[in-house]
């Protein structure tokens, strides 16, 4: 392995940050507070973050790991809940299906042995799921929000039509599923060709053969595939019902 | 007889501190013909979509067929009182597609037959069916739209303003059409009309001003 990246060579790495700096305050994008703040962030967690696993990995404990699973999924939840602009019980609904997404894939993976129920595998393993199912669940609550504003007559002529809730709103919960997906798809087309992802990149870095690297990328892409469909299908069944009142009228 | 299918005790309607229908009163008797007349913003609409379950007064009771109507599953309440919208918009990417989805919602079969005899009686033909819908214009799309509402005959037809936005052939041609469905059907109409041609079609007449009825005429009860 030849991993030689020190704090003194971050340091110097920050010049980067300091580029993007200079084009926001050159093209007076108001945006300078926001990467300051962002940097720290990510800086502070990163640090945390790598003490807490390198911690979590040395125990080897399987009620810390499942710990560490939990906190990334409720992390998760209540990040995809705020993207949802008001919906009600949008962290209740983001977390039940960001915790099936990634109980049933991480079962599959470990019943197929691609995984080992270990933490330095379960930990980051949860935290490409979890991040992945929370885009897909943004996306298909910000097209249920788009779409049901932008298709509401239609929606009310079918309510007046005497159409139950799912038959006025299935084309909405479907392009809203599909809406969710279709990163995840749009990336499992191009990888490899557009992008060397992090799972491989960061196995080659760690000098793993790339032609074994990719198997993991293989079993990646076929993972998020699962997890974002799956919370993007219960995200989106569950969540249409809250544009509806219980005299089954559209609210607003 | 008398028959009142629809009976409104003492409804009200206020949205945040603005009364839009105030205390109104009025029965309809199954197979009556009403149109429902008044000046814009008297509440007309409003009236209409709250006997339709789109819309909940906020004081005093609606009877359908001597039942409250919140006592009825509002899906199945609406499959027998129909709306009909000022501007129709139509849905999926055919006309079949809408005609199709009255079946669908019942698990039915659909009645292609029955449908072309209806798009028939509105002026249109067979070819219409696969018609993409942007390709019609906002009468074809009108009718169709009432089409939809009739070809499950629903109890009460409930129309608003319909036809305001239509030439005078098109308005013709639907108010044929509802006039049928009222005396061979038995359907019960209640249309929101400022059209004199459909208001003189009708049995009676009821005027909404202020959010009131302000007068009525032919059968009355109260």
């Amino acid at each position: 392995m030849d991993l030689r990246i020190n704090n003194t060579s971050l340091i110097f790495a920050m010049g980067l940050v300091l580029v993007a700096l200079a084009i926001v305050y050159r093209e007076k994008l108001d945006l300078g507070k926001d990467i300051i703040i962002g940097v720290i962030r990510a800086v502070i967690q990163l640090v945390i973050v790598g003490y807490v696993l390198g911690y979590v990995f040395k125990l080897d404990n399987n009620i810390i790991t499942f710990t560490m699973v939990l906190v990334i999924i409720f992390n998760a939840s209540y990040n995809a809940g705020k993207r949802s602009q008001g919906l009600p019980n949008a962290f209740k609904i983001s977390f039940i299906a960001i915790l099936t997404a990634t109980s049933l894939t991480l079962v599959i993976l470990l019943l197929s042995g691609s995984l080992v129920f270990k933490p330095s595998q379960i930990v980051p393993i949860t935290g490409m799921i979890a991040s992945n199912s929370m885009i897909a669940i943004g996306i298909s609550y910000r097209n249920l929000n788009g779409k049901f504003a932008d298709q509401r007559q239609q929606v009310l002529e079918k309510l007046a039509l005497g159409a139950d809730l799912k038959q006025a709103s299935i084309s909405i919960v479907r392009d809203s599923i599909k809406a969710g997906m279709s990163p995840t798809i749009d990336s499992a087309k191009t990888v490899g060709l557009v992008s060397l992802p992090g799972m491989m990149s960061g196995l080659m870095f760690a000098g793993v053969d790339p032609t074994h690297a990719i198997k993991y990328q293989i079993m990646v892409t076929f993972m998020l595939l699962s997890t974002t469909s799956i919370a993007s299908v219960i995200a989106s069944y569950m969540a249409y019902k809250n544009f509806y009142n219980e005299q089954k009228q559209l609210i607003g | 007889m008398y028959e009142p299918i629809i009976e409104l005790n003492h409804v009200s309607f206020k949205v945040a501190d603005k009364l839009i229908l105030n205390d109104v009163n009025f029965s309809v008797d199954k197979g009556e013909f009403v149109t429902i007349t008044g000046p814009s913003g008297s509440g007309k609409s409003t009236l209409l979509k709250i006997i339709a379950s789109m819309l909940s007064q906020t004081a005093g009771t609606i009877q359908y067929k001597g039942k409250k109507i919140e006592e009825y599953d509002p899906i199945d309440y609406r499959k027998e009182v129909s709306y009909g919208f000022q501007t129709a918009v139509l849905f999926g990417k055919t006309v079949k597609d809408n005609l199709v989805f009255p079946y669908e919602i019942r698990q039915k079969l659909f009645d292609q037959d029955k449908a072309i005899g209806y798009l028939e009686k509105v002026g249109l033909d067979e070819t219409y069916l696969t018609k993409n819908i942007n390709d019609l214009s906002g009468g074809e799309k009108q009718r169709i739209a009432l089409i939809r509402n009739v070809l499950i005959l629903p109890e009460v037809l409930l129309l608003d303003e319909v036809t305001s936005a239509l030439d005078e052939e098109n308005k013709k041609i639907i108010g044929h059409f509802i006039e049928e469905m009222n005396q061979t059907e038995q359907v019960t109409v209640l249309w929101v009309t400022h059209n004199p041609s459909e208001v003189a079609e009708s049995d009676r007449v009821i005027s909404i001003i202020n959010g009131g009825v302000k007068e009525k005429n032919g059968l009355e009860n109260q």
